[in-house]
């Protein structure tokens, strides 16, 4: 047995946990009161739909048209959301993202264009706009989706009064009517409540919303992006989470920062070093930096002072 | 109930930024940063209270 | 005098369990060995007293329910409680870590202490991040969309979904502090179990790395 392990015979002194922990208690408390009153704590307000579609229209249309036509990053997100081929981030080969499988469906038409859509009363050129789009076979609606998002990413501003002319069938009046929609707000009421009336799901408003570039855009104006060390970082002058700094420090670096499997290289990289950490009592090396860099002379320069004085006595 | 209208410094500005080659912080994490080293360094060189010893 | 018969009820097995592996002189002692005379060593406590801060303000947001924050000045101030005690929480368990660290206080069979200590660090960071997640503000909206990739490429957001408000608030609130409160008793009664770790000796034979217990 170590001389670490055996239970101490030494000399002892007096101390008192429970009044040590009662004036921590109290310190504690007190510097949090204080910190909060003087500098409170940030509350930027929500996007929704509504007020990113009023905000950026072009950017909301030129959006929902990547969802029509299935170029959105959700459409093409691959799992958990749908089936796309190679979408899902592999380390070397393999793909846990693929293996974890499709258990949140989405089909950005049907989701977020077509079903908010249909039902909406009293539109007649929407109504004929649906019927002409449910008619068709897959192959048209796709050649009328792709040739309006690839006009709309043409025009000045992707401003949909400045598409050049083309054949988009009832690509145009379905997004037009959508604007408004999203406008007036019935979009994020829609996305919510499809399926029940008590929504707490918001998987579907947040993926269209970051789909576009409004709320990226925000984002970056506050540093708050992934090359911007973002993930440490709160709104404002207020400290963020710098414990998260060795998570962002990867994506800022080579390969990581080029990589198409970034986010499953990082997290691999984080799982490894996370389970390094609570295993460091059995790491070589590692578990001796504390004898290499001797801090602890500092901490117990007493007691070791006390051993020298004993010791020279002798 | 209005405790509080408003926080006597306001942190709500824009944030300021400190680059350092691929190093971008802000300056509040680096304070707390800086706070949480100048602790552990104090923690280490103040001298601790005497107690009463046993034996 | 012949010795006490073990007990033959559980309550009583039990029982006599506890009080070998922690006598109360044990749990609650009023003495430590002569080489506790730091600073460094108050920094556990602090963490727990900011664990307390923050539990006991995030119960007053949950009388209120979600949303009382955006709505109520006094709301707004108990979320700043939380926020504020967090960021001092984290701070001093981080310095209790460096601490804990170069005085290599795994030695003599405590490893289980720094493991549960490290599960306490990496699980409270994981709590504070479903805290944000669940401010239902802009900085939800953004650090769950752009947090989604990073947890569905290694196939967890299939089943742990951070675009969930409810999910997230449920794991926020019930589970994780169950699981991070939970080890975090572990790891105090560790400590008391085992005692404060020794100074390294002066002598290099000191053996550095934990004992394997059998």
């Amino acid at each position: 047995m170590t001389a670490s392990a055996t239970k101490w015979t030494g000399r002892t002194r007096e101390y008192d946990l429970v009044k040590e922990f009662v004036i921590a208690l109290l310190a504690v408390s007190v510097l949090t009161v204080a910190l909060a009153a003087l500098f409170s704590s940030p509350d930027e307000k929500q996007i929704t739909i509504s007020t990113w579609s009023r905000g950026a229209p072009n950017d909301f249309v030129l959006t929902a048209a990547t969802e029509l036509d299935g170029t959105s990053g959700t459409a093409t997100y691959g799992a958990p959301y749908n089936h796309t081929p190679d979408a899902a981030q592999k380390i070397g080969p393999v793909s846990l993202q693929h293996i974890a499988g499709v258990t949140h469906p989405i089909d950005t038409v049907a989701d977020f264009v077509v079903g908010p859509l249909t039902g909406v009363p009293a539109d007649a050129a929407l109504a004929a706009a649906l019927q002409q789009w449910h008619a068709a076979g897959d192959t048209q609606r796709q050649t009328w989706a792709s040739g309006y998002d690839d006009a709309l990413s043409k025009a000045p501003d992707n401003d949909p009064a400045q598409v050049k002319q083309g054949d988009y069938g009832p690509a145009p009046v379905m997004l037009n009517r959508l604007l408004t929609m999203a406008q007036s707000g019935g979009l994020d009421g829609a996305l919510l409540a499809q399926k029940q009336f008590f929504a707490t799901d918001y998987t579907k408003p947040l993926l269209f919303i970051a789909d576009g570039s409004y709320l990226e855009d925000r984002a970056r104006a506050q540093h708050l992006g992934g090359d911007q060390w973002g993930m440490m970082n709160e709104t404002g002058n207020y400290p963020g989470q710098a414990w998260l700094w060795l998570y962002t420090f990867w994506y800022q670096v080579q390969p990581f920062s080029t990589s198409d499997n970034a986010d499953a290289l990082v997290w691999g990289l984080m799982a490894l070093l996370s389970l390094a950490l609570v295993l460091v009592p059995f790491i070589p090396g590692v578990r001796s930096i504390p004898r290499w860099i001797p801090v602890h002379r500092l901490i117990w320069r007493d007691y070791y002072r006390g051993i020298r004085a004993t010791s020279d006595a002798r | 109930m209005t405790l509080f209208l408003g926080a006597p410094i306001d942190l709500n500005h824009v944030g300021h930024y400190v680059h350092w080659g691929v190093i971008q912080i802000s300056v509040a994490n680096l304070v707390v940063i800086l706070v949480m080293v100048a602790l552990f360094v104090l923690a280490l060189f103040l001298p601790f209270p005497k107690g009463r010893d046993r034996r | 005098m012949t010795a006490p018969a073990l007990p033959r009820t559980w309550t009583g097995r039990l029982r006599a369990r506890a009080e070998r592996a922690l006598p109360p002189e044990q749990l609650l002692p009023d003495h430590q060995p002569v080489y506790v005379t730091s600073w460094i060593y108050v920094f556990g406590v602090l963490t727990l007293a900011a664990f307390l801060v923050v539990l006991v303000s995030g119960g007053v947001l949950a009388l209120k329910g979600p949303q009382w924050w955006h709505r109520s000045s006094a709301g707004h101030y108990f979320n700043s409680l939380h926020l504020w005690s967090v960021e001092l929480f984290m701070a001093f368990m981080v310095i209790h870590l460096w601490g804990k660290f170069f005085m290599a206080a795994w030695r003599g069979r405590r490893a289980m202490t720094w493991i549960t200590g490290a599960v306490c660090f990496l699980g409270s960071i994981g709590t504070a991040f479903t805290g944000y997640l669940v401010q239902s503000n802009f900085d939800s909206q953004w650090i769950s969309t752009q947090a989604k990739d990073g947890l569905n490429s290694a196939g967890v957001g299939a089943f742990f979904n951070v675009l969930d408000f409810g999910q997230m608030l449920m794991w926020h609130i019930v589970l994780l502090p169950l699981v991070v409160g939970f080890v975090i008793g572990i790891h105090i009664l560790q400590v008391r179990r085992r005692g404060v770790v020794p100074p390294m000796q002066l002598d290099p034979r000191d053996v550095i790395a934990p004992e394997v217990t059998p």
